[in-house]
């Protein structure tokens, strides 16, 4: 249903013209109160027009009286997509999350709806077991498609630990005996991790798979020169956009208890990330930019601040054409088009060609002193004020807290 | 690090040209010899599994790899369907190869990635994946520091007990220049091999690749004031957070840092 509010001309017609045979049916009576008085609700005369002015229609008041109200319900019952329960599952489909910084991505997404396809074809009655490592902020696994969750969490799933997880993951397939295992053939992780589970539990994957026919399945090979049809194989590798996401349902994510882990005698250790010149790394895949315009007066601050954050840096159109930037630093549709997970802008208003070239960033930080910007309109946190002020102070804070690790590093 | 113990093995592989199809040296694989010569030297063995190539071009191909400044090429003769993977792990079973090297993935065939797997899982290795560079091996406590390559130029480091497998990254350095004399003077020394049949892969039908199909962007509204909405509107994050003053504004931008872990 429409939030609009349309017009019956016919209706309204038949409400004028009392010789109609539907006029009485149609024309809702007058309210007499306990005392006989007629009443008048004065609140339900007239609806909300499109431009959210109240209206009141003179000419015969046909649907008018009571639009409002069902309105109202109609726009509160859009939000929510019916639920698809699966109480008995008949079979599991084990989908591995990559959850890049604890979040579904793209990726991730076409894999569940992939593994919802495979649940729910034929006669149905499959349930997607969605196995999450580590931390997992996002919230919208129920409408990603996730029936059941396996959420493995501790110290030891923070750092990079593949060997575990495939064990794992091998007692979790020993468990549910699921009739199909997916994986994102990612490098975040599903690839590696796939390809471990695969020699683990003895199962020839298909790998690059990118298309589904029935019972056949279509695989990228030769380095995306040749294509291969095979059957459908229990364990599979999927490419991003391998299947539609889903969208019309929710589901119930209800978490499983996982059975006692055993631990691994791990052969990799990891001793974390280690420190690399964030200007050394392509713009178009920095996951994290300091980008700045034509409000930045000082540029030295600016560079100094995106060493003390360890960002790249960007830069709009306008700081490149007067020399404050090199072109290769320049972000928007004319420049290098970013995937940050973390963009700021420094002063940039947001022209539509550098809002494309931002379009695939995450969370979006705008510093500017015009609150009444794009960039503040699209930004996810915005910060009104002198550019220069809030980036000595954001500098301040991070040098202090890096201060305090490199003491607490001394300590112990 | 030339440690002259150390015993280093490439495994390489005649690549595909991407727009071409010609065959040439592997990317993968001649960064993978690039990285074995840093750590063995001259010590490094060089291995590959296929068909005694008949065509120049494959033959030209292979013998790039020699171009590197090798002097001696160990070819493993096996039929073109046969399983790489159980035929290089018959073979390497009694060489006790400290680092055995190899590409992500292959540029012909099936280039699923999992030979590096499958002979780890054989060989009962250590198996590390994308790797950008081996900083140290330390023989003696059986450890080598590896250096792997992340997604956004990102680069972790890892430590892994000897012996292990690694499959090198594009991110590594870039193989040398081959150079035509010794490509041509090096040996090529051809061994029999067990012919172990890959008999799945004979039903699968093999086409050249098509282009994918590009998604669609589809609104789902109802209305055609929605989908105008839809098509004309400009991109809004839709209700973010506006912070005021200095203080206030730089510490919710240092809490967002924070919590995406940028700092």
């Amino acid at each position: 249903m429409s939030e609009l509010f349309r017009r019956d001309p016919r209706a309204q017609w038949i409400a004028r013209n009392r010789l109609h045979p539907l006029h009485q049916a149609l024309s809702v009576g007058p309210v007499y109160g306990p005392s006989g008085l007629l009443r008048k609700n004065l609140h339900i005369i007239g609806f909300i027009g499109p431009n959210g002015l109240k209206r009141i229609d003179r000419s015969g008041a046909s649907g008018g009286m009571d639009g409002g109200s069902r309105r109202s319900a109609t726009a509160a019952s859009a939000v929510v997509l019916p639920l698809h329960q699966i109480a008995e599952p008949a079979f599991y489909v084990l989908v591995v999350l990559d959850l890049v910084s604890g979040r579904l991505n793209g990726h991730d997404k076409d894999t569940l709806g992939l593994a919802q396809q495979l649940a729910n074809r034929d006669s149905g009655g499959g349930a997607v077991v969605a196995v999450a490592f580590g931390e997992l902020k996002d919230q919208s696994l129920d409408t990603a498609g996730v029936d059941r969750l396996i959420h493995l969490q501790g110290n030891a799933y923070q750092d990079y630990n593949p060997e575990q997880r495939c064990d794992d993951l091998k007692h979790i397939v020993e468990q549910l005996k699921p009739q199909q295992i997916l994986l994102p053939d990612s490098i975040n992780g599903g690839g590696d991790l796939g390809r471990r589970l695969a020699v683990k539990i003895g199962e020839r994957p298909a790998c690059g798979v990118w298309k589904l026919n029935d019972d056949s399945i279509v695989c990228r090979a030769s380095a995306g020169l040749r294509d291969i049809t095979k059957p459908l194989t229990k364990l599979m590798l999927v490419m991003e956009e391998c299947y539609e996401p889903v969208s019309e349902t929710r589901h119930e994510s209800i978490g499983l208890e996982k059975s006692t882990l055993s631990l691994v005698n791990n052969k990799l250790s990891d001793h974390g990330k280690i420190s690399v010149d964030p200007n050394a790394i392509p713009l178009a895949e920095a996951g994290f930019i300091l980008s700045g315009g034509n409000g930045i007066s000082d540029w030295p601050q600016f560079h100094h601040a995106a060493s003390v954050l360890g960002a790249t840096e960007g830069a709009s159109r306008v700081a490149v054409d007067d020399g404050n930037m090199p072109r290769e630093r320049q972000v928007g549709a004319t420049g290098t088009w970013v995937t940050a997970q973390v963009y700021i802008a420094v002063g940039i208003s947001g022209a539509i060609q550098h809002m494309q070239g931002i379009g695939q960033c995450d969370k979006v930080v705008a510093i500017n002193t015009d609150e009444g910007c794009d960039m503040v309109k699209r930004a996810d946190l915005s910060a009104i004020g002198d550019s220069s002020e809030i980036l000595t102070r954001l500098v301040e804070m991070v040098e202090q807290r890096q201060q305090q690790n490199n003491e607490g590093v001394v300590n112990e | 690090m030339s440690d002259n113990k150390l015993s280093v093995i490439s495994l390489v592989s005649i690549g595909q040209h991407p727009s071409s199809g010609r065959a040439r040296r592997a990317e993968q694989d001649g960064r993978a010899v690039e990285l074995g010569l840093k750590l063995a030297g001259d010590n490094l063995s060089v291995l590959h599994a296929g068909e005694q190539p008949e065509h120049v071009s494959k033959q030209t191909a292979l013998r790039s790899y020699l171009g590197m400044g090798l002097s001696e090429l160990t070819l493993l003769e096996m039929s073109s369907d046969a399983d790489a993977a159980l035929v290089i792990a018959e073979h390497l079973t009694d060489h006790n190869n400290d680092i055995i090297l190899t590409g992500v993935r292959s540029e012909s065939g099936e280039s699923s990635g999992m030979l590096p797997y499958l002979l780890a899982e054989k060989l009962g290795l250590a198996m590390v994946t994308s790797v950008a560079d081996i900083l140290s091996v330390d023989k003696t406590n059986n450890r080598a520091e590896v250096l792997q390559a992340l997604p956004r130029g990102q680069r972790r480091k890892l430590t892994v007990e000897l012996p292990f497998i690694a499959s090198v990254d594009m991110a590594a350095t870039v193989g040398r220049q081959s150079a035509f004399g010794p490509a041509k003077r090096g040996d090529i020394t051809a061994l029999e091999s067990a012919n172990i049949d890959d008999v799945q892969a004979q039903s699968w039908q093999v086409s050249t690749a098509k282009k994918r199909p590009k998604r669609l962007k589809i609104v789902k509204a109802k209305t055609a004031a929605d989908r105008f909405k839809a098509a004309t509107a400009k991109a809004s994050g839709g209700g973010g957070k506006v912070v005021h003053g200095v203080e206030e504004s730089a510490q919710a931008i240092f809490d967002l840092l924070v919590e995406e872990r940028m700092i």
